[in-house]
């Protein structure tokens, strides 16, 4: 008898919540539906965040490859001038380099493995730091004469010690190009007097297999993307896929295509064919303006993008399907980095921020 | 002659003696060998009148004088069943008619099972299986004279309908299957078509029959119930045998109009069900409505506004039926009127079942569907006039089904009446009942008859372009692919939910409350507005002491707030702000709530928002555990959690816990356990948050129903927000359940709900029984049986006459439900006494 009434206890609680429920949902004249979103995943979380940068983060380089001892780093400029050197393993800092006057950081690299870096400042000067056996002075530097934003490009050589620096030059719309160390200019690129491009927002030094002399490709304020042959100092072919500033653009080799980001809503692809010259393959709109930095991943499968709106977008490289929004800044994002191919699922995605904070993920790492 | 007549006497007489008389097999098998040359046509060495005499004067005798003798002593007289089959055969043929009778007539006098039964059920499955019937049949409609022998015909008549009944009366579970209605009918209907051909062949050949007997048998079977078994054989065969043929379509048409008068009801909606559509029925039936009365009024009236049992393809046949022929187009215009005038009827609309309401809705949208434009020129006016009064009452019911039917049959209607120009458009959800109904909308009255071979009628289902359409579009990517010279994909990678990758808002949202109350009352910004809303409530949640400083003001303005931009979940904030202030301080925003439901000047929206608004503002009070649980999957805030993860990049570190799970699960699965006790979420416990205020929630709500305002008339026209409101107050008699205030509570509600008990609005009787069942539940049993037994004696006799007499299902239903509970509260009451 009590295990009878207490089955329809519940059975009555059960119609009582029924009767609720249609009471709140189904009333007439009343169309309040709660429709349920279809689940996909649920948007990843970063692995870890750097904080302590203590100002905006302007840049990021991953330098993992390296002898078996040394840990894994992350080298990041910020607005403060300082540079912090990240040991991912502790995911603390190991070195801070102050060698800009407090003038903001906005390019580091490294060459030749971890030890070498290179760092550009609003201080109009490059500098290069040899961090072997802790060591954390500028061994040289090199001053520029652009005031832009334009980041460096290097492109190393193959003999051993000497490689290709690009820099914006002196006039506005030049483009210099170094041979380092020794700092003799190679060429100052020029566009043609009535172009009318503007400055160079950013440079991309490569060289493809086939030919021999160095390419390079630059970003220009009107928006649109030139593509130079360094040793013939002449332009191959010239884009204008933006119609705002080319924020940033970074280039595949390998599939001889690249993409170009600028302060609108869209992100551009390009490609470049036989004869030198680039032709937009597609563009890919998106929801909020403003790309300050894209980056596609070594093993070319993955494309990031640095937003204004916060986020983090990426995009399956091959046809731009977009994957994932990664939403944790609360500022807008600066910068964007891949870490060097290691072994697969190893791959680090880093994000700096105006929110002084460096967020790292591990997504898209299962193959 | 006398001579030859008294042979034939002798011949019987002498075979009647030797068959009472002798014991020896031989000498009878010779008697009923010489009585059987009378039947055998073959050697005919008898004269046809000696025979014919026979057959009329002595053979039902002399068959009963077999029936006697039965016995198994007696068959055995002779070896390897020599008599048995002599004795059969005098059944299976003589003639027919006199062979049934005294088969049956010798099944229902004999008592209790026996040999002789089983022997004669046997001999009449074989008659049956034989095809007897059909001789019987064919004999009855040759017969030219059927006035004279209507006693015979008669009984002959309702033994042939009545045999499986007869035979299992009989028989009881011994009755072979073949006596079985689901068999025996199909098998008489098989019969019947025999006797069709017989006739069709037989006019065919210049000589007239009479069909009238088969008529009266479908009539009868009908009228017996046994549409479906016999109809289902007849049907279609005569669709097919009608299909080309004008003798047989006259011979069908003469078959329905034969039936007597009190048949046809049972034929023509057997008919009409069973037929594959409209052509068809058009085929079987003629023009029987325009001849006959009976018929006429079965199928304008009895099945269109008397009964709603049919289903929609009936209907389309029915009215398909009568739009098909130019005669009964005139009767199709005065279905439509009729219809028309209950559909507009607002007593109807008031008292008349949802399902009936549905019926007719149903039937006016196909009969809209068949008309001509030069007849709804002529109707015009009428039209017009209909649906005004109609949509006005529909739109006026409480229940949402009736105000979605009523609104697409007066769009119908107008789009009807203006093919151009503009007509009437309403806006109502999308759901099965208004597909259904607009898909008998858009039905093409040459769709409405399928093909002679079809199914019934389905309508084409508007699913499929859509199936079609992605995969026309994926064709389109692959397309867009094929040119991209990469053709690799990126498909390896599943993307993540990106439904939160919204547009980024500029505007700050506001911190404090006070801001916020400043932000949606003067600001002109419309972004800070929307951000304002949307934030407000989990503000509210996390400063429940500024939120009390201002509580009733945030409520006013919530209250007002109406939407100033096309906001996306703008209603569902605002309920969620209210319900978050009524929470943090429901003394003071629940007593300004209430009191502003009966205030001047309010919309019914508003009311009903104040309503729902303190339901939910119960429910989370009442319990704690609610509180994560009934969060509506919203739009969560974006949050952030960081993955315990090594302390290293590299993640090829198996996580730690990962080979323990699996472990776990392995050993799970392995282990076998004895008694294993269903688990159990561990409740929250705490103490009920709503008990001490509930009474500013329920007791303002019931006060001042009676009263009404210059706008708002709770007894009157505004039945709808009297219904929200019984329903509510039964809702929170609900959420009171376990607090003191329950018995006070439960009073002053059986009172209330005593007051309203004969409203005519289907939505507010439904609310007074839920009020009941969560008084049945809410209010301890001792205290209802001890201090409200009076009150709990007339509910009760109340509730009975609902569950009976009531015209809604759903109220018949919950007055059940709640009798059901006051038993169960009866037999605990007795097991506590005891």
């Amino acid at each position: 008898m009590c295990r009878r009434l207490s089955l329809d206890v519940e059975k009555f609680q059960e119609c009582t919540r029924l009767a609720v429920c249609q009471s709140l949902l189904f009333l007439p004249g009343r169309c309040s539906w709660i429709s349920l979103p279809v689940m996909a995943l649920a948007p990843p979380s970063p692995q870890f965040v750097l904080r302590g940068s203590q100002s905006a983060v302007n840049t990021l380089h991953f330098s993992c490859r390296s002898k078996a001892h040394s840990p894994p780093l992350l080298f990041s400029g910020s607005l403060g001038g300082l540079i912090h050197v990240w040991n991912l393993e502790t995911r603390r800092v190991d070195t801070t380099l102050d060698g800009h006057a407090g003038q903001s950081v906005y390019w580091v690299k490294t060459l030749e493995g971890q030890h070498l870096l290179l760092s550009q400042g609003r201080d109009l000067k490059l500098c290069l730091w040899d961090l072997a056996e802790g060591r954390n002075a500028p061994v040289d530097s090199l001053s520029l004469d652009s005031v832009g934003f334009c980041k460096g490009s290097v492109l190393t050589e193959g003999t051993q010690g000497c490689w290709l620096l690009a820099v914006p030059g002196k006039d506005m719309d030049e483009v210099q190009v170094l041979d380092m160390p020794s700092k003799t200019s190679v060429c100052t690129l020029k566009p043609e007097a009535g172009a009318k491009v503007g400055m160079p927002m950013c440079l991309e030094l490569w060289k493809p297999a086939s030919s021999s002399g160095p390419l390079l490709l630059a970003g220009y304020e009107d928006g649109s993307v030139i593509l130079w042959d360094v040793s013939e100092r002449s332009v191959l072919s010239r884009l204008a896929c933006h119609e705002e500033p080319v924020m940033s653009l970074d280039f595949d080799s390998g599939r001889a295509r690249g993409v170009s980001g600028s302060s609108e809503k869209v992100l551009c692809v390009w490609s470049l064919d036989e004869q030198q010259n680039l032709k937009v393959c597609r563009t890919q709109e998106l929801t909020n303006p403003g790309i300050a930095d894209v980056a596609i991943r070594p093993d070319g499968k993955i494309l990031a993008t640095a937003g204004w709106d916060h986020r983090i977008r990426l995009f399956g490289w091959k046809q731009l399907k977009p994957l994932a929004v990664l939403d944790y800044h609360s500022a807008a994002v600066h910068c964007v980095a891949f870490s060097d191919p290691g072994r697969p699922g190893e791959q680090l995605l880093a994000g700096g921020s105006k929110d002084q904070r460096i967020s790292v993920w591990s997504v898209y790492n299962q193959t | 002659m006398d001579s030859e007549l008294s042979e034939v006497r002798h011949t019987v007489q002498e075979a009647l003696h030797t068959l009472s008389s002798s014991k020896d097999g031989v000498q009878i098998s010779e008697a009923l060998r010489s009585v059987r040359i009378y039947l055998s046509e073959m050697k005919n060495p008898v004269l046809p009148r000696e025979r014919e005499e026979f057959s009329k004067i002595y053979f039902s005798t002399f068959l009963r004088c077999l029936v006697s003798k039965l016995s198994p002593d007696w068959l055995d007289l002779l070896p390897a069943g020599q008599l048995e089959e002599l004795w059969d055969s005098f059944f299976l043929e003589g003639p027919a008619d006199q062979a049934f009778l005294v088969l049956m007539e010798s099944i229902t006098v004999t008592v209790g099972l026996s040999y002789r039964l089983m022997k004669m059920a046997q001999v009449l499955s074989r008659f049956l299986k034989m095809g007897r019937l059909a001789e019987l049949m064919w004999e009855m409609c040759q017969q030219q004279v059927p006035r004279g022998s209507s006693l015979l015909q008669e009984t002959l008549l309702s033994k042939v309908v009545c045999l499986p009944d007869h035979l299992s009366n009989q028989m009881k579970e011994q009755s072979p299957s073949l006596f079985f209605p689901q068999n025996y009918f199909p098998l008489l209907g098989e019969e019947m078509i025999q006797v069709l051909q017989r006739i069709s062949d037989s006019l065919r050949g210049g000589s007239d029959c009479s069909i009238c007997f088969l008529s009266q048998i479908l009539a009868k079977v009908c009228i017996h119930g046994r549409q479906k078994e016999i109809l289902g054989v007849l049907v279609p065969h005569l669709t097919e045998l009608t299909q080309a043929d004008c003798i047989w379509q006259r011979l069908s048409w003469r078959l329905v109009e034969s039936v007597p008068d009190r048949g046809i009801e049972a034929v023509v909606s057997g008919l009409i069900q069973e037929a594959p559509g409209a052509r068809v029925l058009s085929r079987l039936l003629g023009n029987l409505v325009m001849k006959n009365k009976k018929a006429q009024f079965v199928v304008t009236q009895k099945c269109l506004l008397l009964q709603y049992r049919y289903s929609t393809e009936v209907l389309q046949n029915l009215l398909g039926y009568l739009a098909l022929d130019s005669y009964r187009r005139t009767l199709l215009l005065q279905v439509l009127k009729d219809l028309l005038e209950t559909w507009g009827s607002s007593s109807a609309v008031k008292h008349s079942p949802v399902e009936q309401q549905l019926y007719v809705s149903k039937a006016i949208l196909i009969c809209l569907s068949h008309l001509k434009e030069s007849e709804i020129d002529h109707i015009r006016e009428e039209l017009l006039t209909a649906m005004m009064g109609g949509v006005q009452c529909h739109i006026e019911s409480s229940l949402p089904q009736v105000r979605h039917v009523g609104m697409i049959v007066a769009e119908t209607i107008s789009s009807r009446i203006h093919s151009e120009g503009p007509h009437l458009k309403f806006q109502y959800e999308e759901n099965k009942l208004t597909r259904e109904l607009l898909s008998l909308v858009n039905l093409k009255p040459d769709d409405a008859s399928p093909p002679a071979s079809g199914s019934p009628v389905v309508p084409a289902p508007a699913v499929q372009p859509a199936c079609l359409s992605p995969e026309g579009k994926a064709h389109q990517e692959e397309k867009d692919k094929g040119s991209d010279s990469d053709l690799d994909s990126d498909d390896e990678f599943v993307p993540y939910d990106m439904s939160r990758d919204k547009e980024l808002k500029n505007t700050k949202a506001p911190v404090y409350i006070r801001d916020c109350l400043e932000a949606l009352t003067s600001s002109e910004d419309v972004e800070r507005w929307e951000v304002t809303l949307q934030v407000l409530e989990s503000l509210i949640k996390r400063n429940p002491a500024a939120t009390k400083e201002v509580s009733t003001e945030l409520a006013k303005v919530l209250l007002h707030l109406e939407e100033k931009t096309c906001m996306e979940g703008f209603e569902m904030l605002r309920q969620r702000a209210l319900v978050a202030v009524t929470v943090t301080d429901p003394v003071q925003v629940a007593q300004y709530l209430t009191s502003q439901f009966y205030a001047m000047n309010y919309s019914l929206r508003q009311r009903m928002d104040i309503l729902d608004v303190l339901v939910l503002a119960a429910q989370e009070l009442s319990s704690p555990r609610s509180l994560e649980k009934a969060k509506i999957p919203g739009r969560p805030e974006p949050s952030v959690q960081l993955l315990p993860a090594p302390l290293t990049p590299s993640l090829n570190i198996v996580p730690s816990d990962g080979w323990r799970r699996v472990v776990e699960e392995r050993i799970k699965n392995k282990t076998r356990r004895f008694a294993k006790g269903s688990s159990r979420s561990s409740t929250a416990n705490g103490p009920n948050k709503f008990n001490s205020v509930v009474g500013y929630f329920f007791f303002p709500l019931i006060e001042r129903f009676d009263r009404p305002l210059v706008t708002f008339d709770l007894l009157g026209e505004d039945s709808l927000v009297l219904g929200r409101l019984v329903h509510t107050v039964g809702i929170l008699m609900y959420f009171a359940i376990n607090t003191t205030a329950a018995v006070p509570m439960g009073k002053a509600l059986l009172e209330f709900v005593w007051t309203l008990r004969f409203h005519t609005d289907a939505y507010v009787r439904q609310g007074l029984l839920y009020s009941i069942s969560s008084i049945l539940w809410s209010v301890p049993a001792e205290r209802l049986l001890g201090d409200l037994t009076d009150e709990l004696l007339e509910t009760r006799s109340w509730l009975a006459a609902v569950a009976e007499n009531d015209p809604d299902e759903d109220c018949r239903k919950l007055a059940m439900q709640a009798l059901l509970l006051m038993e169960k509260l009866k037999d605990k009451f007795q097991i506590g006494s005891s």
